[in-house]
């Protein structure tokens, strides 16, 4: 189960890594692109800042269901006792 | 500027931190086994921790510092909003659910669960330590530079005030006080940013020549040339006499003037024009003199309003269309608008005098909105914009740092011991993106509604979010300092709680093998908050100029460079041995903070020698230290694997 859940996360971590890689290396290699508007005065640097942002938040929510379908039948204990808790 | 004691702010200031010390001393009440001192029990629901996450990670940095440097040089500072979310990818995909598993208080002990080594525990406790001190100073700063305003007291002060609110905090309770501080402040700065946005948007922005006290720049011209006669014949100056031009100020692109009855000062920057000729632009000036005076524009700095300080900047010189306001905008057109205007921002430059006195010239500079919105433009951020391999690896190397630093951050790894289990670690962390990535996305509006706000001290980045605050209402200003300062005092508890820990036991109990019962325990930590906390209020005291957000980029690439390495290769590595985890953390640590103590931007701004001195060819240590650490840990372990 541990295994599962780190190879959903690792992979999920190196989707992101390329995305953010891809930031900072056109960041510094072809830095006039993000001067460019894509969207009438929206800037590549201001869109593509923002979905990374946004894009770590899906990726996080994605991961958050994925494992629970994963762990449920060990985690229906725990989970009763947190209910119980709060 | 000159700051003024506000009543009604110190009285909301004080609710709040009230409030935070009565949550304190209720749960401290509470907390007395070391299971509840360092990690409440494990049983802080996950919403709550989620939330404490973003209260202990959006510090004094991020809401300041960052919020700052957007104010003051527009899209750079969002860069590093961007790397600080980032990281905590690595910490939810990588590294929640696993410390959930292995720990119980410290990260040495999610570090050492395979093992049991002492060397292990002693190499993880003093990177926590090294890696918290490094955070708390920009803490302190922070403090220090919220006080003057909110308080009218000195720096010093503000530093004092919350080394010791914070020592009450962490020696009359733990950790279950201090995550519903957390929790507390997380919400409410989340929500006051949101209220400060919404206010930022519906005011808009109004073309203007000077900051809110009233006062209007001069830019005069283009005139032909700077000949006496050309200068006399303008209006604005007929009330000036010329300065005579000393040997400090001869190369220098500036035009000093004198008016006699006052002994006002006007320095104008003489810029270029396109067209041929030149602009005066009026600047301020700020005088140390060699015999310990400190001088506005030439007169005696004054101590209350009315007399001489330096005005107020920040503001937008030309709408789109020409137009004087735009009114209410939407999030879109906030930077469809900018995008298309201009913005006056403020430089400096240093002119050394004669007699060893030097004078810090502020020009102001009209800068093209889609320049302000582009990466590139701080001196920091110069590798996107330079032909100089050097530069770009600096920038990568800083980008780095911050995406595998949070994940290494001590009292951000502590906090998933107060939860009860992995799938909580893991929710709440979910909880924490969410909240942390909401602000961040807000910083990028308060930043640049800093800048257009007519408010920003040119002396001091740090602030531009409170006097953004100010800009609105005086309530408003009062609950964001009130806020900003509880940031501080929560991160400070959370950083010196983790840092007591790692005294107590890894050091102490696990490394010295000292057999404490639990209420000794307890004690130890306590006095090891009171240490570490006398530290920070020192070093707090030291770093006064620097910028907040920079200093925590140096704890990033500490954390990164120590404790990433040595974290993931144990979760993904069967072959990681403990000679490899300690030689890599101690690499790891002293590598990078060798190159930071060794690079250009600590010559400059801590030790004041020249840049060009510094040893290492880059400031930011982490494209080098973090593969060395991933480096050393293989080739030890490889050497030392049982056959």
């Amino acid at each position: 189960m541990h295994d599962r859940n780190a190879r959903i996360g690792a992979v999920l971590c190196l989707i992101y890594s390329a995305v953010y890689s891809g930031f900072v290396l056109l960041n510094v290699f072809k830095s006039d692109i993000m001067e460019t508007t894509p969207l009438p005065g929206i800037n590549l640097a201001i869109l593509y800042g923002f979905g990374l942002i946004v894009l770590a938040f899906l990726l996080a929510l994605l991961y958050g269901v994925l494992c629970r379908n994963d762990v449920k039948p060990n985690t229906s204990r725990s989970q009763d006792r947190t209910e119980g808790q709060s | 500027m000159i700051y003024e004691l506000s009543y009604f702010a110190l009285a909301i200031f004080l609710a709040f931190v009230g409030v935070t010390l009565g949550i304190s001393f209720y749960f401290g009440s509470k907390a007395k086994s070391s299971q509840g001192y360092f990690a409440a029990h494990g049983q802080i629901p996950w919403f709550v921790n989620g939330i404490a996450f973003a209260g202990d990670y959006l510090s004094a940095a991020s809401f300041l510092g960052i919020c700052g440097m957007i104010a003051f040089y527009g899209y750079d500072g969002f860069l590093y909003s961007i790397g600080y979310l980032a990281g905590w990818i690595v910490a939810l995909f990588v590294i929640a659910e696993p410390m959930k598993r292995l720990g119980k208080y410290t990260f040495a002990d999610a570090l050492d669960a395979k093992f049991q080594s002492p060397g292990i525990k002693l190499v993880a406790g003093i990177s926590t330590l090294a890696v918290s001190l490094f955070y708390l100073i920009p803490q302190m700063v922070g403090a220090g530079v919220l006080i003057q305003p909110l308080l009218g007291l000195p720096y010093w002060s503000g530093v004092v005030l919350v080394g010791v609110t914070v020592i009450l905090i962490v020696v009359t309770a733990g950790m279950v006080s201090t995550t519903y501080v957390q929790f507390l402040k997380g919400s409410l700065l989340v929500f006051f940013s949101l209220v400060l946005t919404a206010m930022i948007l519906a005011r808009g922005f109004t073309v203007k020549s000077g900051g809110q006290d009233g006062h209007e720049f001069l830019t005069l011209g283009p005139v032909e040339n700077l000949e006496d006669s050309t200068l006399s014949a303008l209006p604005e100056l007929v009330d000036y006499q010329p300065l005579a031009t000393t040997d400090d100020w001869h190369e220098k692109p500036y035009l000093r003037l004198i008016k006699p009855e006052t002994a006002e000062v006007l320095t104008l920057r003489i810029d270029p024009h396109a067209d041929g000729g030149y602009v005066l632009r009026e600047s301020q000036t700020l005088t140390k003199t060699a015999d310990g005076k400190t001088l506005v524009n030439g007169r005696i700095k004054g101590t209350k309003k009315g007399e001489p300080e330096l005005h107020p900047v920040g503001y937008v010189s030309r709408l789109p269309n020409d137009a004087k306001e735009t009114g209410p905008l939407s999030v879109v057109s906030f930077f469809s608008t900018l995008q298309a205007s201009e913005v006056t921002l403020w430089s400096k430059e240093v002119v050394s005098l004669a007699d060893g006195g030097s004078t810090t010239v502020y020009y102001p500079k009209p800068t093209a909105g889609a320049q302000i919105l582009r990466p590139g433009e701080h001196p920091r951020f110069k590798g996107i914009r330079s032909d100089k391999a050097i530069d770009r690896l600096n920038f990568i190397s800083l980008m780095l740092a911050l995406f595998c630093g949070t994940a290494s951050l001590p009292h951000i790894l502590i906090r998933y011991y107060t939860v009860k289990d992995e799938a909580s670690a893991r929710k709440s962390t979910i909880v924490g993106i969410a909240s942390i990535g909401l602000f961040y996305v807000l910083t990028l509006y308060m930043g640049l509604g800093a800048m257009t706000s007519g408010a920003l001290d040119v002396t001091d980045s740090n602030m531009a979010a409170p006097l953004l605050a100010q800009s609105m209402s005086e309530w408003l200003f009062a609950v964001i300092s009130a806020i900003a300062f509880t940031t501080v005092l929560g991160t400070v508890s959370g950083l010196i709680l983790a840092s007591a820990g790692a005294v107590t036991h890894d050091l102490i109990t696990s490394y010295m093998k000292f057999d404490f019962n639990d209420t000794e325990k307890v004690r130890i930590a306590k006095i090891s908050s009171v240490v570490v906390g006398a530290i920070a209020i020192v070093l707090g005291i030291l770093f006064e100029k620097m910028n907040v957000s920079y200093l925590v980029g140096w704890a990033f690439s500490v954390a990164a460079s120590a404790n990433l390495p040595a974290l993931v290769m144990l979760l993904f590595w069967k072959g990681t041995t403990r000679y490899g985890i300690i030689a890599s953390v101690a690499v790891g640590m002293i590598s990078s903070l060798g190159w930071i103590l060794l690079s250009e931007d600590t010559y400059a701004n801590v030790y004041g020698l020249p840049a060009t001195d510094a040893i290492v060819p880059f400031s930011q240590p982490g494209i080098v230290t973090i593969p060395l650490g991933f480096l050393v840990l293989f080739v030890v372990s490889k050497m030392t694997a049982k056959r």
